[in-house]
């Protein structure tokens, strides 16, 4: 898929069908559910091609005089026509020159994994910078440090796990205090890792009274964790133990033996295999193709009080993300995120996170080049989804708002114009349907989705 | 006699530190390639996987690490990477603030509490009760109400700090021998000139030993306190290096930490020494 719409393309269909003008139909559009952005040549181009649509766009109202006139007269001339008489190149500049960011020097913290890869290397890959911007990425210790260190400001924005904006929000462990995510990090990249002794348990059925690790409980390794154990019948809450375990110290709690197995972030996955302690049962693509893991939060006084700030560091995470999606950049950005002063870890586990060709643990050589994505798009759906498991394992009581609270916390109007600033093409509606372990989830009936399930905590 | 007592001692040190080290080589050494596996897969993983080496590291290990470590102590390579001199540097800075904001209150508060048997009686409840709370548990506290990590460390310094000096103190000022009180009372000294001229030359090897104690609590703590709140210091790079699983550098902190306590104390001994009188 191309990433901006050139107009002067006779076959391209600028604005009927699809609202994106990707694609021929809207159902085709539909259909190419998960977005995939692509940088193009250089920025200006890109804002080049914005305007210069918007452009003919104007002259021809109607899309089938625009086709007609380009193919007559052909594309090259068309463009040149058009500079004729309108300046196009000024038109870009001006288009390109956002708001001058009200707070230059920033703060944002970050969880040393690989979730955190476009924030981290948008650091040194220069992407803050392109955008006006001095970031210090700063490392934190642990998901309860980084929430308290926002909250008091001192972080302008920080690397969270996908449901924590929603959690602060609601006041779920803590103040309630309006968040928001104006970007998804990754999709996909967790797994679960279970004890090399282990090797012959490979059916969840088998694992009554073990022993697992999670990152956080509002995180979306508990929910999918949980959500894997109950679709093959052991209750997570009486059957098994979940525990929550910073990250580093799973690997050395497998190792001693404490637990069993663990849904972890990568790299402590594949560091666990790397170190020769655990092996990769399950990635977590195939419990649920796409699903989020980490987000951009910042808080709303944040946004309201710097909005050119957070423009320009949504627009930097944006465009790194858009980076680390191609297969292509992964080995540099491992190289990049590797060092002491950012994942510090060693590059060869990066690498096989990030490039997807991995050791198994079990002496065999996987090779899945989607086992990590990154794709900034907030889904609201993905919020309504985190917030039906939040009601299941009963971390909300009563009455949920799902589409309120979606709305409020994930920021797709305000990321989906952004993008579509920046030339790229978001999807036309924040909810999407889409099927954890073969469950389709319909977010128009998050109600109906909860009761669904025979194994949930009583309420 | 002593001399020789004293080569005899240094010579048994040597012997159980060379111990040591062998034993803990001897144990640590890795048994060679063992596990049989695809050179395509070995690629992929570490060496603790592929040649079964152990996952702690032997002192060889450390050693080359150290003098790495030694032989930069002061690189900056950005807010999350900065070398142990500096590190150490940031540690020893937070807590000789939290320290010194404690000898301030401490000290003059004992004064008064020790002259004082109302007030000793009085607060003696509430010290009680503050003192055997681990410092580390004020930490949530300190973090939600002053809203700043930087200063939540060196907060969680002074509070846990301020006890051994202020109980030293009381202690030391309450028991000043009567017949010196009752000497000076005689001879009409005012109150401030007898806490002066009296009370504290004669408390002060008890009040420095309390000034002892606390910096040695206070170093242990700031370790636990920077692991938590992260950022700088060398309670933060243990904890850098932990997410590494790199026991190497752990080891070579904590071997750090040991070192730097240890010349706190020895301060503050020689400080000791220095006020002591025969009695």
């Amino acid at each position: 898929m191309s990433i901006f719409d050139n107009p002067f393309d006779p076959d391209r269909n600028l604005r009927a069908g699809c609202p994106c003008g990707q694609h021929q139909s809207a159902a085709e559009h539909d259909q190419a559910t998960a977005m995939r952005c692509e940088p193009v040549e250089s920025e200006e181009k890109r804002y080049e091609g914005v305007v210069a649509s918007a452009v003919m766009r104007a002259m021809f109202p109607q899309d089938v005089a625009r086709r007609a006139f380009l193919k007559s007269i052909g594309a090259s001339t068309a463009l040149a026509a058009l500079s004729q008489f309108f300046p196009i190149k000024t038109a870009t500049e001006v288009f390109a020159q956002t708001g001058a960011p009200e707070k230059k020097d920033l703060k944002v913290g970050f969880i040393p994994i690989t979730c955190a890869t476009p924030i981290i290397m948008a650091a040194p890959l220069g992407f803050y910078a392109k955008h006006g911007l001095n970031v210090d990425v700063v490392k934190t210790a642990g998901w309860a440090v980084i929430r308290d260190k926002t909250i008091n400001k001192e972080y302008d924005a920080a690397h969270m796990l996908a449901p924590m904006p929603i959690a602060i929000s609601l006041g779920l462990g803590a103040n309630a205090i309006p968040f928001a995510v104006p970007a998804i990090e990754n999709i996909n990249g967790q797994g679960i890792v279970l004890a090399t002794k282990h090797k012959d348990k490979r059916d969840p059925k088998d694992w009554k009274g073990m022993k697992f690790a999670i990152p956080f409980d509002y995180s979306m390794h508990n929910y999918l964790l949980r959500y894997y154990l109950a679709e093959h019948g052991i209750d997570p809450d009486t059957d098994v133990q979940l525990r929550s375990v910073p990250p580093p110290e799973m690997v050395a709690n497998l190792r001693a033996d404490n637990i069993d197995g663990f849904l972890a972030p990568d790299n402590i996955c594949q560091r666990a295999i790397y170190d020769g302690v655990g092996f990769m049962h399950l990635l977590s693509k195939e419990i649920w193709d796409g699903h989020p893991c980490c987000s951009f939060a910042a808080s709303r006084e944040f946004i309201t009080t710097a909005p050119n700030s957070f423009a320009a560091l949504t627009r930097a995470i944006v465009d790194a993300t858009a980076y680390a999606s191609k297969a292509e950049n992964r080995k540099q950005i491992a190289e990049a995120i590797a060092p002491a002063n950012y994942i510090n870890a060693p590059v060869t586990v990066l690498e096989q996170v990030l490039t997807g060709t991995y050791a198994d643990g079990l002496g065999g050589v996987k090779t899945d080049a989607k086992r990590v994505d990154f794709d900034p798009f907030p889904w609201q759906s993905f919020a309504v989804w985190m917030l039906t498991q939040m009601k299941r394992w009963g971390q909300i009581k009563g009455d949920v708002d799902y589409k309120a609270v979606a709305e409020q916390v994930y920021l797709a109007t305000d990321t989906k114009k952004l993008m579509i600033e920046m030339g790229l093409s978001p999807p036309a509606s924040a909810y999407k349907s889409f099927a954890v372990m073969g469950k389709t989830f319909d977010p128009e009936k998050p109600e109906d989705y909860v009761a669904s399930f025979k194994i949930r905590k009583a309420s | 006699m002593n001399a020789s007592l004293r080569l005899r001692a240094g010579l048994v040190s040597i012997v159980l530190l060379a111990a040591f080290l062998g034993i803990w080589h001897l144990a640590t050494r890795s048994t060679g390639t063992v596990a049989t596996m695809s050179p395509e897969y070995a690629k992929l993983m570490g060496l603790t996987a592929t040649q079964d080496k152990s996952a702690m590291p032997g002192p060889l290990d450390v050693g080359a690490k150290l003098w790495e470590h030694l032989r930069r102590p002061f690189y900056d390579n950005g807010p999350n990477d900065k070398g142990l001199g500096i590190q150490l540097g940031y540690s020893i800075a937070r807590v000789g603030t939290g320290y010194f904001l404690a000898v301030l209150v401490a000290i003059p508060l004992g004064f008064l509490i020790g002259m004082s048997p109302l007030l000793s009686k009085a607060l003696d409840p509430f010290i009680q009760v503050l003192k055997p709370i681990s410092p580390l548990a004020w930490m949530p506290l300190a973090l939600y109400t002053i809203k700043d990590s930087s200063i939540s460390a060196i907060f969680v310094i002074f509070i846990c700090s301020i006890w051994p000096m202020l109980l030293n103190t009381v202690f030391g000022v309450a028991s000043v021998r009567k017949e010196w009180i009752n000497v000076a009372r005689t001879l009409e000294v005012g109150t401030f000139r007898r806490a002066f001229t009296v009370i504290l030359p004669a408390a002060a090897p008890t009040i420095l030993t309390g000034m002892r104690i606390s910096i040695g609590i206070a170093w242990l703590v700031i370790v636990a306190a920077e692991m938590l709140v992260g950022g700088t210091g060398i309670g933060y790079f243990v904890w850098n290096e932990w997410n590494n699983l790199s026991i190497t550098n752990v080891i070579i902190a904590i071997l750090l930490i040991g070192v730097v306590g240890m010349l706190l104390d020895q301060i503050l001994a020689r400080f000791t020494r220095m006020v002591t009188f025969p009695e």
